[in-house]
C-alpha cells in the first residue's frame, strides 16, 4: 500500500509551523526510519498517516485514499500507530483483551480475532501473559503489549514512534525481531527513532527531518554517512559508520558485517 | 571517605513476592562518579530510591541490612532529613514534577521554598540553576506543556538548585536527542568536578566510559560486577545479563575471533576502537584521507 505525501504543510493552533512542505513517496513494503532532533516534525508527520492530524495544506494519500476524506477509524485499518509511551494507549484489564480490542473493533468475527491475537502475542513473546493486567507488567513488557495491540489489527502499514526509548538490549532485540517479521510479511514499517544504531541495523531507507523540512532522504548508507548535513538536525552517524570513517574506509559502513568485510579487505 | 555505605541490603516492595534488591553491599566515596548499569528489572531504580531514602520511607515495604548515606542511617531517620543531602532526578520526569506549580520557574523553586530559603537567595539560586541547564527561556512555561527532553532538564534543575552533596540521576537523558544528551552530560561533569558525588543510571555506554570513575553492574537485584569502566563495560557476563554494550566492543570481539583485533583489551569508546584497528591497517593504504 503506497503512501504519497505532496507539499504537506501543517500549522498547530498555537501558530507553530511544524511541517513546511514535505513531499515523499513510500512504496509498499518499504522499511523507513525517520530521524531528526526534538521538535523537527517527526511525530507531526506520522500522525498525518492515520488522520490524527489533517494537512493545513497539501495532500496525504494512503493507498489512494486522501486522508482528508476518511475517518481515523477507517484509516486505522490501513495504518497502525504505536505510541511512544505505552501508558497512553493501554486501558484493558488484561493483555488478551487489550490485544483483541483493535481487531474486534474492526468488526471481525470471533475466530478471526482469536487468530490475529494469537499471532500478535506470539510475535511479541507475550503468549504466557494473556491473563495479566498490562499495568502489572514491567515497562519493558508494557511496550510489547502496545506493539501487539497494533500488530493484531494486521494493517498494511505499521508506524512505531520511538520504540526503543527506555528499553534494554534484550527488548530492543525483541522489537527488532518484530520489525523483521513484519518485513517478511511485506508490511510497510515506518519508525521514528533517536537510536541511530538501531536505525542503522534495521532500516534500509532513512529520512532526516529538520525544522519541518526534509533534510535528507535515501538509502540508509547514503544518508547515515553524511555527518556534516546530519549535524544540522543534531543526528550523529551510527557508531560503526563513525569508526569506518575515522579508519579511512572508502565505503560507508553501517552494520557489523559491513564493517568486518571492509576491514578484511584492507588488512 | 565513604559517603554511601550499604551493608547486606535486601528490599521487597509491598505486595511483591521476590526482593528487588538482594544482599547488596557497596561503598561510594565522597566525590566519586559512579555509574549503575544493568538490564531492565536489575534493580537500578530501586537502588536509586534507596540511596535517596524513598525506599523504604516513601515506598514502604521491607528493608533489611543497613543503609547509611552522608551520615544518616535509614532506620533511624525520616525522609525529610534526606533531602538536604541527596537529590534524585527520577527516570520519568512526569512523576517528579510537583503538579502544584504553574511555571517552570516556580517548579524549580519548589524545593527551596519547602526548606525555607530566603526569597532573594531563592530567586538567585533558581536563576543560576536554570542558566546552568540552559532552560532560562522556559521560565514562564507550564511544566506540563514541555517535551519529554525539556521536562527532564526541568527535573534535573529542580534537584541541582538544592545543591545536594550527592546527586542521584536515573537515566537523565533518556528522552533527549544527542545534542541535549551532550549538554546535560556537560552539566553533570561540571557538578562532579566541583566535588559533588554523582551516581548515575545510564544506558549510553560511551558517556559512562568517558566520565565514570567506577561502574557497578546489577543483575536480578544483586551486584554482578564492579570496577573501572573499561573492564566492567567489556565483560562478557555484562552482555549476557541483557545490558547493551557498545558497538565498538561487540565489533572488536567479533574481530578478535577473526584475528583482526590484536590488543588484550576491548574498546568501549570510538577513540579506543580507532587506535586498536588503526594499528592493523597498512600505513598509507586506501584513500590516505583518514579523518582526524
Amino acid at each position: 500500500m503506497k503512501i504519497e505525501i505532496s507539499n504537506l504543510h501543517f500549522t498547530y493552533p498555537t501558530g507553530v509551523n511544524a511541517l513546511q512542505g514535505i513531499s515523499l513517496t513510500i512504496e509498499s513494503g518499504e522499511q523507513v526510519a525517520i530521524v531528526g532532533q526534538n521538535g523537527s516534525g517527526k511525530t507531526t508527520l506520522v500522525k498525518h498517516l492515520n488522520g490524527l492530524l489533517r494537512p493545513t495544506s497539501g495532500m496525504v494519500q494512503v493507498g489512494g485514499w486522501n486522508t482528508k476524506d476518511h475517518s481515523v477509524a477507517k484509516l486505522a485499518r490501513r495504518v497502525g500507530y504505536v505510541f511512544q509511551n505505552p501508558d497512553e494507549q493501554l486501558f484493558s484489564k488484561n493483555v488478551g483483551t487489550e490485544v483483541a480490542f483493535g481487531p474486534r473493533n474492526m468488526g471481525l468475527n470471533g475466530d478471526q480475532v482469536q487468530s490475529l491475537v494469537k499471532d500478535a502475542l506470539m510475535m511479541t513473546e507475550l503468549s504466557d501473559k494473556t491473563e495479566t493486567n498490562p499495568y502489572d507488567l514491567s515497562a519493558t513488557w508494557r511496550k510489547m503489549v502496545a506493539l501487539a495491540s497494533v500488530i493484531s489489527m494486521d494493517t498494511d502499514i505499521v508506524v512505531f514512534d520511538e520504540p526503543t526509548t527506555g528499553q534494554d538490549a534484550m527488548n530492543i532485540a525483541r522489537i527488532a525481531n518484530v520489525i523483521k517479521t513484519l518485513r517478511g510479511r511485506g508490511k510497510t514499517v515506518i519508525t521514528i527513532t533517536h537510536d541511530i544504531d538501531f536505525c542503522a541495523e534495521n532500516f534500509t531507507r532513512v529520512i532526516a527531518l529538520s525544522q519541518g523540512k526534509i533534510l535528507l532522504d535515501g538509502k540508509a548508507n547514503d544518508v547515515l554517512g553524511q555527518d556534516e548535513i546530519l549535524a544540522v538536525t543534531y543526528v550523529e552517524p551510527p557508531q560503526l559508520t563513525r569508526l569506518g570513517k575515522r579508519l579511512g574506509f572508502r565505503n560507508i559502513v553501517r552494520t557489523q558485517d559491513e564493517f568486518l568485510k571492509e576491514l578484511r579487505r584492507l588488512v | 571517605m565513604a559517603i554511601v555505605n550499604l551493608q547486606n541490603v535486601t528490599y521487597k516492595y509491598p505486595l511483591t513476592s521476590s526482593p528487588a534488591l538482594r544482599d547488596v553491599s557497596l561503598q561510594i566515596d565522597e566525590g566519586e562518579f559512579v555509574a549503575l548499569v544493568g538490564a531492565n528489572g536489575a534493580g537500578k531504580s530501586t537502588l536509586c530510591y534507596t540511596l535517596a531514602g524513598f525506599v523504604p520511607h516513601f515506598f514502604k515495604g521491607e528493608l533489611t541490612g543497613t543503609v547509611e548515606v552522608a551520615g544518616i542511617e535509614t532506620h533511624a531517620s525520616m525522609l525529610n532529613e534526606w533531602v538536604m543531602n541527596v537529590g534524585l532526578a527520577f527516570q520519568n520526569p512526569f512523576n517528579q514534577i510537583s503538579g502544584a506549580k504553574y511555571t517552570v520557574f516556580e517548579e524549580v523553586a519548589f524545593g527551596l521554598e519547602n526548606i525555607g530559603v530566603p526569597r532573594d537567595e531563592m530567586i538567585s539560586r533558581v536563576e543560576a540553576a536554570m542558566k546552568l541547564t540552559d532552560i532560562s527561556d522556559l521560565a514562564e512555561r507550564s511544566p506540563y506543556s514541555l517535551s519529554g527532553g525539556q521536562q527532564q532538564r526541568v527535573a534535573l534543575t529542580s534537584i541541582l538548585v538544592m545543591q545536594p552533596k550527592i546527586l542521584v540521576l536515573d537515566e537523565p537523558t533518556s528522552q533527549m536527542d544527542p545534542i541535549g544528551t551532550r549538554e546535560v552530560f556537560g552539566v553533570i561533569r561540571k557538578m562532579a568536578e566541583q566535588g559533588m558525588t554523582v551516581i548515575l543510571v545510564e544506558h549510553k555506554v560511551e558517556w559512562i566510559a568517558q566520565f565514570a570513575d567506577r561502574v557497578i553492574a546489577l543483575k536480578d537485584g544483586q551486584v554482578l560486577l564492579e570496577g573501572i569502566p573499561g573492564e566492567v563495560l567489556t565483560a562478557p557476563i555484562l552482555e549476557e545479563s541483557g545490558f547493551g554494550i557498545s558497538r565498538y566492543t561487540s565489533v572488536a570481539r567479533k574481530a578478535q575471533e577473526l584475528s583482526l583485533w590484536k590488543k588484550d583489551k576491548l574498546p568501549v569508546t570510538l577513540d579506543e576502537a580507532v587506535e586498536g584497528f588503526d594499528s592493523l591497517l597498512p600505513q598509507g593504504e586506501g584513500t590516505g584521507m583518514r579523518a582526524k
